[in-house]
């Protein structure tokens, strides 16, 4: 049986979004599900489109790249950066770019802690400044800022 | 005294961390300044200012009750900010969902690797 857990979000200071969930898995699945790209193909989309691009390559100073073609109004949605620490099953640092605002450049840092085979995963977001942070948690990450709202009141439509 | 002219919108006024920590107590309940004080270990005149920013954004309310003012919170003024997260954890969730799938067909994979 599988329940429905939200993911606990709150703002840690004003330049930093922190994202907590728990998952029913060793953190060894957890990291293999979190970097390997057909596995990340499959849960990324939210629910939300069909992902179009998934590049991982999984070395300090590789590139990254996720892109998704949104359900509600077909545009793609497409983030990317650069790994800057890895610790196998443990910390991903990595930096990332929304393709709509390449100006703004946040750096996360994912940390995967297991605890009787579960696995607490934390995904911590540096932005610049206060105004960047808004604008992330404002667009739900994955759309063009002028669609935000349209997007969300059509989610919340289909959720009905 | 020139008063802080950043803050204009309840995000702002709740983006300071001692202003947060506020919140965090009035939650329990009404409390007078000086009380609100000793418990956040700082001068009484810095959380007046505190709170005047929350009033402001009419995050807090304050009552004559004899002598003391009592503050107290304003949930209504708040639920932007909770809207506004409720959403962006809405994403995740639907994500941690999907991830929740991959990984039960992960361990059901492993599993069978064993055996």
């Amino acid at each position: 049986m599988t329940t429905t857990r939200t993911a606990q979000v709150t703002l840690p200071s004003e330049t930093e979004v922190l994202i907590v969930r728990e998952l029913d898995a060793p953190r060894e699945l957890v990291w293999k599900a979190y970097t390997t790209p057909e596995l990340v193909r499959r849960w990324w989309h939210a629910r939300r489109g069909d992902v179009t691009a998934i590049e991982i390559d999984l070395r300090v100073g590789g590139r990254w790249r996720y892109a998704m073609t949104a359900a509600s109004g077909g545009f793609e949605v497409a983030f990317h950066g650069e790994y800057r620490e890895l610790v196998p099953c443990e910390r991903i640092v990595s930096t990332e770019v929304y393709e709509g605002a390449p100006k703004h450049e946040a750096l996360t840092t994912v940390t995967f802690a297991e605890t009787d085979g579960r696995t607490t995963l934390e995904i911590r977001q540096q932005v610049a400044s206060r105004e960047v942070r808004d604008a992330i948690v404002a667009t739900g990450m994955e759309d063009g800022l002028q669609d935000a709202l349209d997007l969300l009141e059509q989610v919340a439509a289909a959720r009905r | 005294m020139a008063r802080a002219a950043t803050t204009t919108d309840v995000f702002n006024a709740v983006a300071e961390p001692r202003r947060r920590q506020l919140i965090d107590l009035l939650a329990n309940g009404e409390r007078p300044v000086g009380e609100l004080a000793r418990a956040l270990a700082i001068a009484q005149p810095q959380v007046s200012k505190h709170l005047r920013v929350l009033r402001e954004v009419g995050a807090v309310e304050v009552r004559e009750a004899g002598r003391q003012r009592l503050y107290r919170l304003d949930g209504r003024a708040l639920k932007p900010i909770h809207d506004w997260i409720s959403d962006f954890e809405q994403l995740w969730s639907d994500r941690f969902d999907a991830l929740d799938d991959v990984l039960e067909e992960l361990k059901e994979r492993e599993g069978g690797d064993d055996g």
